[in-house]
C-alpha cells in the first residue's frame, strides 16, 4: 500500500557552489557565506558548498560569493536538499549519484576558468575575441587535400 | 532572460555559463526539484509516479522502454518550454545505460526538430580550447538578449 509523501523544504532552492581556485578554499568560501547569509542553510563540502534557502536569499548569496573569485567559482542547481536520505552517501554507501559527472567536469574547470579570465581581460581592454569555430574547437580536421599532399610528399 | 535547455542536462559548466550571462538554465535539477517538492504518494527515489511515463508518451511511443518515457516526462516539458539550447557533443558524462543513451538521442533530436537557436560545442581539452568554448557560449547567450 502506498504511503503519503510529505516533502521537506518546500519552496526552497538548493545550489552547489564549486570552487576550483588557487587562492580560495571551500573553507574560506564557507566563512564568507556565513558572513553574508541570513538563515540560509550552508553545508561545506570537499569541492565547495551546498546552499539551501528561499530563491531570493540564494540568488543574493550566490551573486555575492561569485564576486570572491568570478573565474573560479561555478554554480549549479541541485534537485535534492543536502543530506536527503535518497541521495546522501551516508545512507546509500559509495559515491553519491551524480558525483562522477561532477568529478569529470571538475577536471575541465581549469580550461574554462582560463577561458573566462581571458575573455574578461579582453573585454576590460576593449578588445574583441571571436570564436574560431562553432564546434568549440580550434583544431580543425585534416582535409582530404592536405592528406593527399602529405601522402605525395611521403612518396617523393 | 531566455530559458536555455542544457545538454547534458546535469552539466555544471553549462548551467553556470547560462546563469552567468543572465539566462535561466533548464536542467535535470529543476525538473527533479519540482517533483520532490510536490506532495503526493511516496514513490522514491525521484517521486516518479505511474503517471509520469504516461506523460512521456507525448514524446516516445508506447513500445519504447518505460525508462525512456519516464526520463522524457522530466525533459520533454523543458524542451517544449526552452527558447534556446546548448548541446555539448560527445560528452563523456552523458554516457549511460540504454535508457539514458536512447533518451539522449531523443533529446537532441527533439531540440533540433523544434528549430530554436542551438549552439553545438565540445568540452575543452586545453586552455586554448577553453577560450574558444567560453567565447562561443558567451556570443551565443549575448545574442539571445538579457543582461550579465
Amino acid at each position: 500500500m502506498s504511503k503519503e509523501y510529505v516533502p521537506e523544504f518546500i519552496g526552497t532552492v538548493t545550489k552547489y557552489v564549486f570552487v576550483e581556485s588557487p587562492d580560495l578554499t571551500p573553507q574560506m568560501l564557507a566563512i564568507r557565506a556565513y558572513e553574508i547569509s541570513e538563515g540560509v542553510m550552508i553545508k561545506e563540502t570537499c569541492f565547495g558548498l551546498q546552499v539551501t534557502g528561499m530563491p531570493d536569499e540564494i540568488e543574493y548569496l550566490v551573486a555575492a560569493l561569485r564576486k570572491e573569485d568570478p573565474d573560479h567559482i561555478f554554480v549549479k542547481d541541485r534537485g535534492f536538499p543536502p543530506g536527503d536520505t535518497r541521495r546522501c552517501r551516508a545512507n546509500l554507501g559509495g559515491a553519491r549519484p551524480g558525483y562522477y559527472g561532477h568529478e569529470f567536469e571538475m577536471g575541465l574547470l581549469r580550461y574554462v576558468s582560463h577561458g573566462l579570465a581571458t575573455v574578461r581581460d579582453a573585454e576590460e581592454r576593449g578588445e574583441e575575441i571571436t570564436h574560431v569555430s562553432s564546434a568549440g574547437r580550434t583544431q580543425k580536421k585534416l582535409t582530404v587535400d592536405k592528406l593527399k599532399e602529405l601522402i605525395n610528399a611521403e612518396e617523393q | 532572460m531566455a530559458k536555455v535547455f542544457i545538454y547534458p542536462s546535469t552539466s555544471l559548466i553549462l548551467s553556470d555559463m547560462v546563469a552567468r550571462w543572465g539566462h535561466e538554465p533548464l536542467g535535470a535539477a529543476v525538473a527533479v526539484r519540482e517533483r520532490i517538492q510536490t506532495p503526493g504518494l511516496d514513490s522514491p527515489p525521484l517521486q516518479m509516479t505511474p503517471e509520469q511515463p504516461k506523460k512521456g508518451l507525448k514524446y516516445a511511443a508506447v513500445e519504447v522502454p518505460s525508462g525512456v518515457r519516464g526520463r522524457m516526462a522530466l525533459f520533454g516539458p523543458m524542451i517544449d518550454e526552452a527558447e534556446a539550447a546548448i548541446i555539448v557533443n560527445d560528452a563523456d558524462l552523458a554516457f549511460g545505460c540504454m535508457g539514458c543513451a536512447r533518451t539522449n538521442e531523443l533529446i537532441t533530436f527533439l531540440i533540433r526538430q523544434r528549430e530554436i537557436p542551438t549552439l553545438d560545442v565540445r568540452y575543452p581539452e586545453s586552455e586554448e580550447e577553453g577560450v574558444t568554448f567560453v567565447t562561443a557560449i558567451r556570443d551565443f547567450l549575448k545574442g539571445l538578449g538579457g543582461s550579465e
